[in-house]
């Protein structure tokens, strides 16, 4: 295993399907407190690779080091999400049959082990926490409302809420803006922006808008390795994205 | 801390569950044996037997709905450890016969005799104390879920998979206890018991003491489970049952949690076998059969799954239904149990107790339209 200053190292990763090779020999440096976004085309390997830096997929062969010091490719997802990588999905999904703060309370860093929480008592500190968290996201009226009765956008705003009680170094965002309006993308977009002033992320998307509205570093996957990588600009002229991609 | 880890999960209705499960518990050995049978109140011998029997299929009936209802794993074999439990006190009865059985052996139950046994299994030392007998009830369907629980759960059985290993897990023990060479009595399992802790299984007080143990048991498995439910990790349970893959992204170790749920059940499940077989008189191997543990899993969705009171109230339902069914139209029942799964599935989707919730939401609903 390599010593890095990346957070995230990603070198030679290969993963197969049956003969298909979802990753194929993929490299990938997430520097700390950077924000990245991956655009690609339908099966360039973008979900797999999230899969693979979250535990519930194992390489075949490469190298996924995070912070220096983990093996990942060792660890399951438990495990992981413990070191401090958070993963929202697509989409948003809560807890239905508890409440916002149930829901937050099971996000929230610490306590894991079943044993440990038959006889866990609600501490100071964490009320506290988890008021600052409801106050961010704006849902103390709806603190004792059941997941299920929630709205889509007061959904995704729990699902970040969630992610702030998990406090991870490194958050993996899939298709943020699937199915979202224009007004609704660009608000996501300063939200994202403002997570990353605390935290590294990730971000996986189809939506080229979205992606200039971030403004940071992209790379471009196609077939399961890396094609591009640089500003929006920069990988816009290239002109193998622009015939895997940006031209179709 | 135990109190109040206790006290936590139970809320108004499940505490006035509680004390009338007791009551019932009470109040119907006594009426029994202080009532003089010629008294309109005087409970007979056979109604305290039938209870009895249903409060320990309630529990039966609650330990199912325990990792079915809050933890989403559909058991379709925890008939077995109810099985497994009966015969721990099938054997311990067995050796309180002594030498009283036909051949008059003061060692071998009858059916060794029978089958030309020289010597007393290994496995039948230390069934002759009560005690022991006990611990074993709870211990050895706990070891089966455990080690069926440690793969199934950490290689990631879900649903369907799952239910369908449960399923051939009771059957294949079925066939084993049928197998006159598992010195456990065979097709004929074990019966004609005397004694239980000296006293006579067929009398009138012992009968009232069993259906009140019965109770009590019931009512100590709604407890715990209602503190298990209510504490932070019930909340994490019901968490993994809607949404797991969610909860190991969280870092939750996600095969704990189900493992120990369902060792607890299966234990509890055990304690219920236990307490079921001195009522009736016998266990043989038909109670591992996979239709046993289908209709405890019935009477969980008849009750309402997911709640406490639910699976108690359906195995009451359900059974007073077969009772009666099969002593007036025999021939219907197995239909009358078939209609009741789909009017459960279409109608009930969360059981009588559901119904109730939805009554209740209904007419507030009603009031809150009233002024307007």
């Amino acid at each position: 295993m390599r010593s890095t200053s990346a957070l995230l190292y990603l070198s030679g990763v290969t993963v197969s399907f049956d003969g298909f090779k979802a990753l194929n020999n993929l490299s990938l440096l997430i520097e700390p407190g950077e924000m990245r976004a991956i655009i690609g085309p339908n099966g360039a390997g973008k979900t797999t690779m999230m899969d693979v830096v979250t535990g519930k997929t194992r390489p075949d062969s490469g190298e996924v080091v995070f912070d220096g010091r983990a093996d990942l490719t060792k660890l399951d997802e438990a495990n992981i999400a413990t070191l401090g990588i958070g993963r929202k999905f697509q989409k948003p999904t809560v807890f239905e049959n508890h409440t916002v703060r149930d829901n937050l309370l099971l996000a929230l860093a610490g306590l894991r082990k079943w044993h440990r929480l038959l006889l866990a008592q609600p501490t100071k500190s964490e009320g506290d926490r988890l008021a600052e968290i409801l106050s961010i996201i704006r849902m103390e009226e709806q603190q004792h409302m059941l997941g299920a009765r929630l709205s889509h956008g007061q959904k995704q705003w729990l699902e970040i809420g969630m992610l702030l009680a998990q406090d991870p170094k490194l958050l993996l965002v899939d298709e943020p803006v699937a199915g979202m309006t224009d007004v609704e993308t660009e608000t996501t977009a300063q939200v994202l922006r403002e997570i990353n002033k605390t935290h590294s992320v990730v971000v996986v998307e189809h939506d080229m808008s979205f992606v200039r509205a971030l403004g940071v570093k992209v790379t471009v996957l196609h077939e399961g390795s890396m094609l591009a990588e640089g500003t929006l600009d920069q990988v816009s002229a290239d002109q193998r994205v622009v015939e895997v991609y940006l031209g179709r | 801390m135990i109190t109040r880890f206790l006290w936590q999960g139970m809320d108004r209705n499940l505490r006035l569950f509680v004390l009338l499960v007791l009551a019932v518990g009470i109040a119907l050995p006594l009426l029994n044996q202080i009532v003089p049978p010629g008294s309109p109140f005087h409970v007979p011998a056979w109604l305290l037997q039938l209870i009895g029997k249903y409060l320990s299929f309630a529990l039966l009936a609650l330990a199912v709905d325990l990792v079915w209802g809050f933890c989403g794993i559909l058991s379709l074999g925890h008939g077995a450890f109810f099985a497994l439990g009966g015969y721990c006190m099938g054997m311990y009865l067995m050796r309180q016969i002594g030498s009283r059985g036909v051949y008059g052996n003061p060692i071998l139950p009858d059916f060794m005799v029978f089958l030309n046994y020289k010597e007393l299994p290994w496995f039948w030392y230390g069934f002759d104390n009560f005690g022991f007998a006990m611990f074993m009830a709870i211990l050895v369907p706990s070891m089966l879920a455990f080690a069926l629980g440690w793969f199934a759960f950490r290689s990631r059985v879900t649903g369907v998979y799952l239910s369908i290993i449960t399923q051939a897990m009771t059957f294949a023990l079925m066939l084993a206890f049928f197998r006159n060479d598992m010195g456990l009595g065979g097709n004929n399992g074990m019966t004609d018991f005397k004694e239980i802790l000296g006293f006579s299984v067929q009398a009138d007080s012992t009968r009232a003491a069993l259906c009140f143990a019965s109770a009590f048991m019931l009512a100590l498995g709604l407890v715990v489970s209602a503190a298990i439910v209510g504490s932070r990790f019930g909340k994490a349970l019901t968490a993994v049952r809607d949404a797991e893959s969610r909860m190991r992204f969280l870092g939750y170790r996600v095969e704990g949690y189900k493992l120990f749920v369902f060792v607890f059940s299966a234990a509890m499940a055990g304690i219920a076998g236990a307490l079921y077989v001195p009522q009736v008189g016998i266990i043989n191997p038909s109670e591992f059969s996979p239709a046993n543990s289908i209709e405890a899993v019935l009477w969980v969705a008849v009750g309402g799954r997911g709640t406490l009171i639910g699976p108690v109230i359906g195995a009451f339902i359900v059974n007073f239904g077969k009772t009666w069914l099969t002593g007036a139209l025999p021939e219907v029942w197995l239909f009358a149990l078939g209609a009741l799964f789909i009017v459960v599935t279409l109608l009930l989707p969360k059981g009588v107790v559901g119904l109730w919730g939805q009554l209740k939401a209904r007419s507030q609903a009603k009031k809150a339209r009233a002024p307007a």
